[in-house]
């Protein structure tokens, strides 16, 4: 057997399109099977199954789902409930919910309704990233199907009325996160907001909402369906459940995967990606959350559990969990440099220590590719990165310190050979200088 | 942040097609009934999918017909960077996805066949049938190095079918997006060693099931 979770436990059976999404086929493979009873049990019943299930966020944050829902309002009073879904996938890395949306729709639509059931809300709307056009058009669809199905809608068969709209964004990362998109979705500028108020008391338009990751809203008819128990037996305490992993860079077969919380990295790469490129002893350096995390050397890779708490341990993330494996050929200081640059691109410009301090950290971040760099200056790089990081509104400043400061953490005598090797190059004789002064 | 202004030439006016106006409507209806405004971005998209750039006279249309202020459309406009403001190619608008996980696989290389096959990038080809840009993350990693062409994604691409694939734009035809090396999405290429038990997809899934955890407890 590959990996540790075998097939039958697997909640995205169609993750590689292999069959229809269709409503017919997706029912056949068992989704929207016994919804009807689950919105019987109730709200609280659900919001408890998820919490026992162990279920945390799987945006990035890794925060409790369960936890996150009992935080609406009880009852509905002059404002209605929204449920928002999180389809603005955009980390660097990170290409799950994109396999969810065009081959398994309609897990996607049957966790709207509960989730939204759950906490009273009539209305989901879920923002799907603008460069998705495909994704989208097949999301609009199953939507259509579900509806003449009557399985949502108004007078439906599950008893809760309940509407769901695709929202699209228009190719900005940060829309992504959380108040930025609901900013987003009332029509302005995807600039986040100050919390709190948070979501939960303030949302879009003003009303209670809760924001949610694709893939974090689709397990849940499942999850409901095999019992919080079963979910919670896969991973570590604390890091329970199946995940998409979605392998991408320096392997032999790169590929998004379906596999338990907790699995070893190595065994990770070698059973489902056919391993790292020219062997495991070539391996470098992964990033193994989706860009915004740390990187991690080879050295500390070997026995690593994929989760939440032992990757935090290590000064990194699981994120997203989107793997980015780099092999020895890489070089490591271009490859940040490049995301210094992503992030300068993505700054929304509000508040001034990201603004100009992404550019700023990425102009020098090129200089240290090139080794056109003084040694003193690594210093100042970091110092200016700890001086973004935490400052700003949003993570996105966090976000764009921490790639470099694993990169110092790690490979920082890689920057010093580079700044030495460049300055070997060059004349440095007092001659040379006397005579240009004549 | 990325700096993007509104075009130096601009026609004199916009109106939408009725194609266009049934869908705006469509969006529209989406929303409450005093939020209109929530419509703006899906909106300038089918602008943009109607004349190939959005245009200021465009912008003033929008804004008249969500009830919004002109400059709140403006700030939308220029701070998504899918919106083109200025005329792109007509034929094909090439992204190529630049960062670190699409350039671990050499999307580097895709932008050289651009430069020679098209020309500088972020500019109108001499015969108005093509521009490149390079983009931040299409979120299609798996399938790196990839390249949206106009709606639809080209993945695990080479350079050499990226050349082919721009050869077949300027001959007039539509390549069929998807990825070129022979995958069907972000399987393991050949060595799919998952999701390959029957019991998934006979049907067994969809019969009828007690759910767990519902019996009262005590």
């Amino acid at each position: 057997m590959v990996g540790i979770l075998e097939d039958k436990d697997r909640i995205f059976t169609n993750l590689y399109g292999f069959h229809d999404w269709g409503l017919e086929a997706a029912k056949k493979r068992g989704c929207w099977n016994a919804t009807r009873d689950m919105l019987k049990m109730g709200g609280p019943w659900i919001i408890d199954q998820i919490k026992n299930s162990g279920l945390r966020g799987r945006g990035g944050a890794g925060f409790g789902t369960g936890l996150k829902w009992s935080f609406m309002p009880k009852e509905v009073k002059d404002r209605p409930h929204y449920l928002v879904v999180n389809a603005d996938e955009s980390e660097p890395g990170t290409c799950k919910d994109r396999e969810i949306m065009r081959h398994d729709p309609h897990l996607l639509i049957e966790g709207c309704l509960i989730a939204s059931f759950a906490m009273k809300a009539h209305v989901c709307y879920i923002y799907i990233r603008g460069e998705y056009v495909r994704e989208r058009e097949v999301l609009e669809e199953a939507i259509k199907q579900a509806y003449a199905a009557k399985l949502i809608g108004k007078n439906n068969i599950h008893g809760w009325d309940f509407d769901c709209y695709v929202h699209h964004g228009a190719g900005a990362y940060i829309c992504g996160e959380e108040t930025a998109l609901l900013e987003s979705l009332e029509g302005k500028k995807g600039q986040p907001r100050l919390k709190p108020p948070f979501p939960a008391g303030s949302g879009v338009y003003g009303c209670p909402t809760t924001v949610n990751n694709v893939e974090s809203i689709a397990v849940v008819g499942t999850i409901l369906r095999r019992g919080a128990q079963w979910f919670a037996g896969f991973g570590r305490p604390n890091n329970t459940g199946t995940k998409l992993f979605c392998v991408s860079g320096h392997v032999n077969l790169p590929c998004n995967v379906e596999e338990t919380m907790s699995i070893p990295f190595r065994q990770l790469i070698e059973d489902h990606c056919g391993g790292v490129r020219g062997g495991w002893g070539n391996l470098k350096a992964v990033i193994p959350g989706g860009s915004s995390v740390r990187m991690i050397p080879a050295e500390a890779c070997e026995d690593l559990p994929m989760d939440f708490d032992s990757l935090s341990a290590l000064k990194s993330g699981l994120g997203t969990a989107a793997v980015i494996v780099m092999d020895k050929s890489t070089d490591l200081i271009k490859a940040i440099a490049r995301l210094s640059y992503f992030y300068k691109h993505e700054s929304c410009g509000q508040c001034t220590p990201c603004r100009e301090g992404t550019g700023w950290m990425w102009r020098v971040m090129e200089r240290m590719a090139s080794g056109e760099a003084e040694m003193s200056e690594i210093d100042t790089l970091l110092d200016v990165t700890t001086q973004v990081e935490g400052h700003t509104i949003c993570a996105l400043g966090d976000a764009a310190a921490w790639p470099i400061q694993g990169l110092f953490r790690h490979f920082r005598h890689e920057v010093e050979d580079r700044i030495t090797a460049y300055r070997t190059g060059k004349p440095h004789v007092q001659g040379h200088t006397l005579e240009a002064a004549e | 942040m990325s700096v993007r202004r509104l075009s130096k030439t601009q026609p004199k006016s916009f109106a939408f097609s009725k194609a266009t106006m049934k869908t705006a409507e469509w969006w529209i209806a989406k929303y409450p009934a005093d939020r209109k405004q929530s419509a703006v971005i899906p909106i300038l998209w089918l602008v943009q999918k109607q004349e190939g750039w959005v245009c200021e006279p465009a912008i003033r249309a929008i804004a008249e017909l969500l009830e919004m202020p002109v400059i709140r459309v403006l700030e939308v406009v220029t701070f998504y960077t899918m919106f083109m403001l200025e005329p792109v190619g007509k034929t094909a608008l090439i992204q190529i996805c630049g960062t670190t996980p699409c350039m671990l696989r050499g999307s580097e290389a895709l932008m050289a066949v651009c430069k020679d096959k098209i020309g500088a990038k972020d500019h109108l080809s001499a015969d108005g049938k093509f521009t490149w840009q390079e983009v931040e993350c299409l979120g299609a990693c798996c399938n790196a190095p990839m390249a949206q062409i106009n709606d639809y994604y080209y993945e695990d691409l080479t350079p050499f079918e990226l050349g082919r694939i721009i050869d077949d734009f300027a001959a007039g035809k539509k390549p069929t997006p998807g990825s070129y090396d022979l995958r069907r999405s972000s399987e393991p290429k050949d060595k799919v060693q998952t999701l390959l038990d029957p019991k998934l997809y006979d049907g067994s899934l969809a019969k009828k099931i007690k759910l767990p955890n519902t019996e009262p407890v005590g």
